[in-house]
């Protein structure tokens, strides 16, 4: 049966070389962040933590977890969640940095 | 008549019947109405526990020095009653009943979207519950920390903390399960022709409060395994001996506390929301400020946490901005408030019961509100922070909110619910008691809190002492007017008349079926056609 | 327009599959999770902020090594866990049940591995309220307690979500779950990636903290 053939019947379906290259780019991330950290000074390695870990969990979140063949109903929802956690977060640190 | 006549006659079997009539039917069912009658009942009895351990402590103010009871026995009596109040009844409050029963059926639905899991809800409910009363008569006492559970004093005492502390955490999880089901609910289960802007407002409210449970309460969930991995393990995270930061454990558990107070009281704007109109004969007005207004109420309730903790150490930077996001989500309230008087304008008005308790709720809510306003100002705060105007404010919106919409939706819904009118007479007559006890006891407590009387205290000192002895003369007339008020309902369970389908003339779904209503609601889903409260002027009682 | 579906007049009482609505249940349910944890990072930053030396060096402490096969482990369970599901909807049952049975055994793998991480961490006598980690300064306490609280519930989740997916095997291997039904085997998998996200995480804020 074809792809789209498929699809039609049981939903979008995400090819295994996606999956396996996403895969791959999660591990080289991993293994840049790791040496990142360890061999440059902290606030290269900060930095290459803020931006890489959240990365890492993008790609988990729209390839592995579908979620970028979702609606903007699901999307939405997702940015929701994840804004309410950051703000909080956020918000505590206007006590923390001041005290 | 029984279900088998009813049947014969053409008519269905109400869902009181249909489905059995034992108790393994009851609490086996996975109908949402059936959940919703086992949540009330368990969440009134509860309700008069905690309102007879309230009278104690206010026994217990009457005379200075011990009356009745040792100071020890005091707190631990505060705290009890706060759990029970707040965790076993006004938390779980209008959703866990009137949502469950009315949800389904105001969106044209057969059922929630996972009645399984309704259920599952409800026995975690009842484990928490479970849980919690056994915290008072297990270990070394109950606790005595207040239902706040501060550290460092929670991680300390030797009193029943920890196992209080995880019936909390067992009793979110019933909280948040109903969350999940009643958004998914709302997204998957309108009737055809309803879309979001004609869905009435007590699921819009319901929709609001969902999202608050699935993401604040999570937090009090951690916080409250924190508290006992501290008693158990000793990590350190509250503990300043080992370098954590007891002011910490106030933000999470705030975080969570916080949003709580708009789970309590956004239903209930809804629930007043559907009585209104129906006693006024008019449409709501504002819809669709009505509607935002809840999910505004939600969002920015969830970024004013920080108002509870003024005096305890916060920066100035963090006081100021939470004082100003304080003030900020009290307009959205204010717009509800001026909706549902709006309403009213040019309307027909008839004060049946429901409509007398929801113009009530209304006016000791805007009380309880602007209470809120002063305590949210800084420099006032400094004043009234841990004193009896605390106490005063949040049961005039917790109590005089909630607690006189969920009587409101009580006395609209009963006969739906049970196919049964109770006497609407000694439903008015109630009133007077309870709204002169209420005001005797609670408004003396915002007086006491301006005078200087610290919350939490077992004693007092003479110049407090008139002002206790009115408060608790308050609490008899209150406690009166409850008795009445609930002893109607259960007389009328065994003798009302019959209800009709239609009692008070509203025009929402629930009334077009029959009361009780059958086992699946409509016997044809229903197509919408329009908005949702169509009165007709030339057509009322 | 409505967006609402359409419901047939007759409905049986039994309760009938939406698909998009356990979906979205289910998503709702991970936020609970992430806010869940979300309270923990909330706590980690506060404490990070207040003793940054004492977290770089209790964070020194701890084996990166094993911290980025752990990562490895999970990433790989990840995949085999998408895996599955694009199997199954290709209509390969069979490689479906493997490729969420590896999904398992890697769970474990990392158990294991975190097993002998925390062993080795209380013979040095570095847990709660140990000998060792009482010498230590308060940030470094915090550090470590942060660290077996996080790691440890994460743990959990872990062993939670390998019994969700050895259920998923059984329904599976019985059919429940098939080509045009799958949604169960989806909501799982979601639940199992969750977990690997938050070890994303984790990773970094304890192992790569030096």
């Amino acid at each position: 049966m074809t792809q789209l053939a498929l699809e039609a019947d049981h939903g979008h379906i995400v090819p295994y070389p996606t999956l396996i290259k996403v895969w791959a780019t999660l591990l080289v991330l991993t293994l840049i962040l790791t040496f990142v950290s360890k061999v440059f000074h902290e606030l290269l390695a900060v930095w290459a933590m803020l931006f890489i870990t959240p990365l890492k969990a993008g790609l988990v979140f729209y390839f592995f977890m579908h979620l970028k063949f979702e609606g903007p109903l699901l999307k939405g929802m997702v940015l929701v969640a994840l804004s309410t956690l950051v703000i909080f977060i956020g918000m505590l640190f206007f006590d923390v940095s001041f005290r | 008549m029984s279900a088998m006549a009813a049947h014969v006659l053409g008519e269905e079997p109400s869902y009181l019947e249909a489905g059995g009539r034992g108790l393994r039917s009851w609490i086996l069912s996975t109908d949402h109405k059936r959940i919703g009658i086992l949540y009330l009942v368990c969440m009134l009895s509860f309700f008069l526990v905690g309102a007879t351990i309230g009278v104690l402590m206010r026994l217990e103010q009457l005379t200075m020095g011990p009356t009745i009871m040792q100071p020890q026995t005091y707190n631990a009596m505060f705290t009890v009653h706060g759990v029970i109040m707040i965790f076993l009844f006004v938390i779980p409050g209008l959703p866990a009943v009137f949502g469950n029963f009315f949800l389904p059926i105001l969106i044209g639905a057969k059922d929630v979207a996972f009645p399984r899991l309704n259920l599952l809800s409800w026995y975690f409910f009842v484990t928490g519950a479970v849980l919690a009363v056994t915290s008072l008569f297990t270990g070394s006492g109950p606790p005595d920390t207040g239902w706040t559970f501060y550290a460092p004093y929670s991680i300390r005492t030797g009193t029943n903390v920890s196992l209080a502390v995880f019936a909390a955490f067992v009793l979110g999880f019933s909280s948040i399960l109903t969350g999940i089901n009643f958004v998914t609910t709302i997204h998957r289960l309108r009737a055809p022709g309803m879309g979001w802007h004609r869905m009435p407002l007590f699921p819009w409210s319901l929709y609001a409060t969902g999202w608050v449970q699935i993401l604040a309460t999570p937090i009090i969930g951690i916080t409250l395994l924190l508290v006992i991995l501290e008693r158990f393990f000793g990590i350190g995270v509250f503990d300043p001996a080992k370098g954590g930061d007891p002011l910490l454990y106030q933000h999470l558990f705030w975080i969570y506390s916080h949003p709580a107070v708009y789970i309590m009281i956004l239903p209930a704007m809804g629930a007043i929301t559907e009585i209104i109109p129906t006693f006024a004969h008019r449409t709501i007005f504002g819809y669709r400020f009505i509607a935002y207004s809840s999910v505004a109420i939600a969002a920015l309730g969830s970024v004013v946490w920080g108002h509870h903790m003024f005096t305890s150490g916060m920066g100035e930077m963090a006081n100021v901005v939470f004082s100003l996001l304080t003030f900020l989500v009290a307009i959205p309230s204010a717009i509800k408030v001026f909706n549902w008087v709006s309403t009213l304008y040019k309307g027909s008005i008839v004060v049946e019961p429901p409509m007398l308790y929801a113009l009530t709720f209304i006016f000791l809510f805007s009380i309880g509100g602007l209470t809120g306003l002063m305590q949210g100002a800084l420099a006032v705060n400094v004043h009234l922070h841990d004193t009896y105007f605390i106490v005063g404010h949040f049961h005039y919106v917790m109590f005089g909110g909630t607690g006189f919409a969920f009587f409101a939706s009580l006395l609209y819904w009963f006969p739906k619910m049970f196919g049964k009118m109770y006497n609407r007479t000694v439903a008015i007559i109630a009133w007077f008691p309870l709204f002169i006890g209420f005001n005797m006891l609670y408004f003396t407590m915002l007086v006491l809190g301006v005078m200087g009387m610290p919350r939490r205290y077992y004693d007092h000192l003479p110049q407090f002492h008139t002002a206790h002895v009115i408060a608790t003369v308050g609490s008899w007339f209150l406690a009166t007017g409850l008795l009445i008020l609930l002893g109607n309902f259960v007389v009328a369970l065994f003798k009302g008349r019959k209800a009709e389908a239609n009692p008070w003339g509203g025009v929402s779904l629930e009334w077009t079926i029959s009361s009780p209503p059958p086992m699946e609601n409509f016997e044809q889903v229903p197509t919408i056609a329009g908005p949702p409260y169509h009165f007709n002027p030339a057509v009322h009682r | 327009m409505s967006n609402a579906i359409p419901q047939p007049h007759t409905l049986p009482s039994a309760a009938h599959h939406d698909y998009a609505g356990s979906k979205i249940a289910m998503w709702l349910f991970l936020f609970t999770e992430i806010i869940l944890f979300g309270g923990l990072f909330l706590l980690y930053s506060a404490y990070r902020a207040k003793y940054p030396h004492e977290f770089h060096d209790g964070g020194n402490e701890l084996n990166y090594v094993i911290g980025v096969i752990n990562t490895l482990v999970l990433l790989t369970s990840s995949l085999s866990m998408a895996g599955s599901i694009t199997a199954l909807q290709k209509g390969s049952r069979r490689l479906a049940m493997l490729l969420v049975g590896v999904t398992v055994a890697l769970g474990a793998v990392f158990l294991v591995n975190k097993y002998f991480e925390w062993m080795v961490k209380f013979h040095h006598g570095l847990y709660p309220n140990g000998p060792e980690l009482l010498k230590r300064p308060p940030g470094q306490v915090l550090f470590f307690g942060l660290y077996f609280t996080m790691t440890g519930l994460h743990g959990l989740h872990v062993i939670a979500g390998m019994v969700l997916l050895s259920i998923m095997l059984v329904l599976l291997a019985r059919n429940r779950i098939r080509q045009d039904d799958y949604g169960k085997l989806e909501n799982a998998g979601l639940y199992w990636h969750l977990v690997d996200v938050i070890w994303i995480f984790l990773l970094p804020l304890f192992y790569l903290a030096a």
